[in-house]
């Protein structure tokens, strides 16, 4: 049942009141971007989804407001750190170089924190995928999240997916003029605020706020809002499928990670075949219970037929499954013609066996001790944090010094950073060395282990000089360690002592 | 010449009429985002001469209405970054020298500033590590010919070596070889007893010929025991540093030209704040004295 490829190019076709079985219409609506109708160098066909009720697409309204609402609440949740820290929930604040998540408090040094987080981000998604296919993609990704709630502004200005085709093919009115303006001011307004709620992250979100609209805020916060509004407009508003089809890696990468029993949005071929209209009164012995009435492919936002099977277009969103499972229900058959299952049940099926899920499988251990592994890394790296830390860097140019009477003296810069939100007296020692004289920059009489102030939340740079006499320099390298202790707290740097080794 | 339009059966697209071997060439349409890419720009564009400097005139150039000059810029973010570092740069004028190095904050800021001095001005002849050259002086170490306190270094910053200060660092050793002060046979022997101050092996009948003639000619500056002076800028020849190399050479052409470098008179160049950073970024490198 292809459509000449032409009539699909041009125009999408009157929907047509044929009956698919007693009291179902059979829409005309052709999947644009299956694989039999798509073709490369033409202009996007539109796709005009119809709107379908169920348990699915009750779960992504749900899943919609709760993600949603997160993004743009979260930038206003506060969380008091004291007197000298913002007190912003989470806060990426770029200029004191700090990253606040409620009680965590991440600086530059510590970017791994982020590398973990991202490392864990990534083996959830193919823990998930593994397991269920496509969520991401379907339930959870912003481009899916967005488009959706831009067709729904299009439904709600336009109408349904006939009112919006008619409206596309009549000639220019005024009421057409004000449909189309009001539909793109709110998708404006709503990609506004998306990138509003972006910039919330990176400053305190009601001082930005209000600059923003004093007209006073910084030029990047302007930047950044406007490239976001604009992104969002255009993801959400004007390129939609095309983001997940030709744009995102995500697809591809996907179909390394799914195996056959990993479950998936499925036309069960062996239940639906072969299809066809149904007449009442007619038996369902002998034919398949696909009624070809094609309401699943009016219901895709991707412009695909599920009947056709796997297919990289799809993104799982298990809204043609509600739009077939009211169909099931109208005709008298059971729901889950279109369900999530699994190839291999299919196959099952087809060979008399029983169906069932496979959850434990090789792919889906590995995943999860994957994930165990760095959660379990991480949770240590977050527990055992310090909130001191000790940084040495040797001096490079020049390696070392000659002094005068022939002792060879190196200098270090020492970094002490105090992660506390109150001044702390720490104790600096060295060890490792024999016979050594030590000088810190500043300090009169070193005497160590010396003690090092450092203010609250700051990073102390030392620059330390060591000398060794002449006849004590046994190598050309010895090792010297330095210690930093404060509150029960120790982070040691085992360096370096260059020299001539005292050749001469 | 073409004079009809000829379609491609297999694409539907034009031809453009010129055919190789049978093979035609197709006359594709630029993509459409392409095409609106291009007059997006072009529209840029005119909004740019509007508002931007962008015709060369007769005289000057076309100003654009916003007045934007990306020297007016420079300017100003110079100026912005001083705005900035102007408190910081305001203590630092009001604090002494010692008050700097033992205030972190203030230690920080002018080890910051003095080295992005340094290696603007300084770097050239005393290497961006500071680590010296021959006959630059490595300021890690702890010789210093004209003082190693926080005031001499600063001092010798301001007037220079043999500048053209008024008040410049000023010594000038003899060129005892090239203006024939001495015969070669006595720089002979006066280089094995610079060589002997140092605890080297040297000839000992040598260093027993020129006592008296270093006593004469070398002792007025670098001290009857060698260890220098200060006030003359003399080095000390009994330590383990030359300037100009130690081997007996070295030594030797040293007595023979009488080399001494020149650093310029840095007093009216660099404003007063770099040059307090300057010189507690190079007291710092080594610890001074």
């Amino acid at each position: 049942m292809v459509a000449p490829i032409t009539s699909t190019v041009k125009a999408v076709a009157a929907e047509t009141e044929a009956l698919a079985a007693d009291g179902v219409h059979r829409i005309d609506a052709r999947a644009t971007n299956s694989a039999a109708l798509r073709r490369d160098y033409v202009a996007r066909v539109p796709i005009y989804p119809k709107l379908v009720n169920g348990q699915f697409r009750l779960l992504k309204w749900v899943g919609m407001a709760a993600m949603l609402g997160l993004y743009y609440a979260l930038p206003w949740v506060r969380w008091d750190r004291g007197p000298n820290a913002p007190d912003q929930a989470v806060l990426v604040d770029l200029v004191r170089e700090r990253f606040y998540f409620f009680w965590i408090e991440i600086w530059p040094q510590e970017v791994y924190y982020l590398t973990g987080l991202l490392i864990l981000a990534s083996l959830f998604l193919f823990f998930v995928t593994a397991l269920f296919g496509r969520v991401w993609c379907g339930y959870a990704c912003p481009q899916t999240v967005w488009t959706d709630l831009y067709i729904m502004v299009e439904r709600l200005v336009e109408g349904d997916r006939n009112e919006r085709i008619r409206l596309d093919k009549s000639p220019w009115t005024l009421d057409k003029l004000g449909r189309k303006s009001a539909k793109h001011a709110i998708w404006l307004l709503i990609a506004a605020a998306t990138g509003g709620a972006w910039i919330f992250y990176f400053h305190d979100a009601p001082t930005l706020a209000a600059n923003l609209f004093k007209g006073t805020a910084d030029a990047t916060a302007y930047l950044f809002l406007g490239i976001l509004t604009f992104a969002t407009y255009w993801f959400a508003g004007h390129m939609r499928e095309q983001v997940c089809t030709y744009m995102c890696p995500w697809p591809r990468i996907q179909a390394a990670l799914i195996d056959r029993e990993t479950l998936m949005v499925t036309y069960r071929t062996d239940r639906g075949e072969p299809r066809g209209p149904h007449k009442k009164g007619q038996p369902w012995e002998g034919r398949g219970h696909c009624i070809d009435c094609n309401q699943c492919v009016a219901a895709c936002p991707m412009g695909i037929d599920i009947r056709d099977g796997e297919q990289l277009e799809c993104i799982n969103c298990a809204l043609c499954i509600d739009a077939c499972d009211a169909v099931m229900k109208r005709v008298g058959l059971p729901t889950g013609l279109i369900a999530y299952d699994t190839p291999q049940n299919i196959e099952r099926r087809t060979k008399c066996e029983r169906p069932h899920f496979t959850f434990v499988r090789p792919r889906v251990i590995l995943y999860a001790a994957a994930l165990v592994a760095v959660a379990a890394v991480m949770l240590f790296g977050l527990s055992t944090r310090a909130t001191i830390d000790l940084n040495v860097l040797r001096d490079r140019n020049p390696n070392f010094v000659q002094l005068s009477d022939g002792s060879v003296r190196n200098a270090y810069t020492v970094k002490v950073m105090n992660r506390t939100a109150k001044a702390r007296d720490f104790s600096l020692a060295i060890e490792g060395l024999q016979g050594f004289s030590v000088k810190i920059i500043g300090f009169e009489d070193v005497k160590l282990p010396v003690k090092v102030a450092v203010d609250a939340d700051r990073l102390r740079t030392l620059r330390v000089l060591l000398t060794m006499p002449g006849d004590r320099l046994s190598a050309k390298s010895l090792p010297v360690v330095f210690t930093v202790s404060g509150d029960g707290e120790t982070r040691t740097n085992a360096t370096m002592f260059l020299s001539d080794g005292g050749e001469r | 010449m073409v004079t009809r339009k000829e379609i491609d059966a297999t694409s539907g697209t034009e031809t453009t009429g010129h055919e190789w071997d049978g093979i035609k060439e197709l006359n594709t349409p630029l993509p459409r985002w392409w095409l609106w890419v291009l007059y997006a720009t072009i529209i840029w564009s005119v909004g740019y001469w509007v508002l931007y400097p962008a015709w060369p005139t007769l005289t000057g150039y076309t100003q654009g209405v916003l007045n934007q000059s990306q020297r007016d810029d420079v300017a100003k973010a110079v100026q912005a970054l001083k705005s900035e570092r102007a408190e910081l740069g305001q203590k630092l004028a009001a604090a002494s020298l010692e008050q700097i190095e033992a205030n972190p904050d203030l230690l920080q800021f002018a080890r910051e500033a003095g080295k992005s001095a340094f290696g603007d001005n300084c770097a050239t002849c005393h290497g961006s590590g500071a680590q010296g050259f021959k006959g630059y002086p490595n300021l890690n170490d702890d010789v210093w010919l004209w003082g190693g306190k926080l005031e001499d270094i600063k001092r010798t910053i301001v007037v220079g070596v043999r500048s053209t200060h008024p008040e410049t660092r000023l010594s000038a050793m003899p060129a005892f070889g090239r203006d024939k002060l001495l015969e070669t046979a006595q720089i002979n022997d006066l280089t094995e007893y610079v060589v002997s101050l140092s605890g080297a092996k040297a000839d000992a009948q040598a260093v027993a010929r020129v006592t008296t003639l270093y006593a004469e000619q070398c002792a007025s500056c670098h001290g009857a025991d060698g260890k220098g002076l200060r006030e003359f800028g003399a080095p000390n020849l009994t330590d383990k540093e030359w300037l100009y190399g130690g081997t007996r050479e070295e030594i030797k052409a040293q007595i023979v030209n009488a080399r001494g470098g020149v650093m310029p008179t840095w007093g009216q160049r660099l404003d007063p704040i770099t040059i307090d950073a300057l010189a507690v970024y190079v007291h710092s490198l080594g610890g001074g004295e």
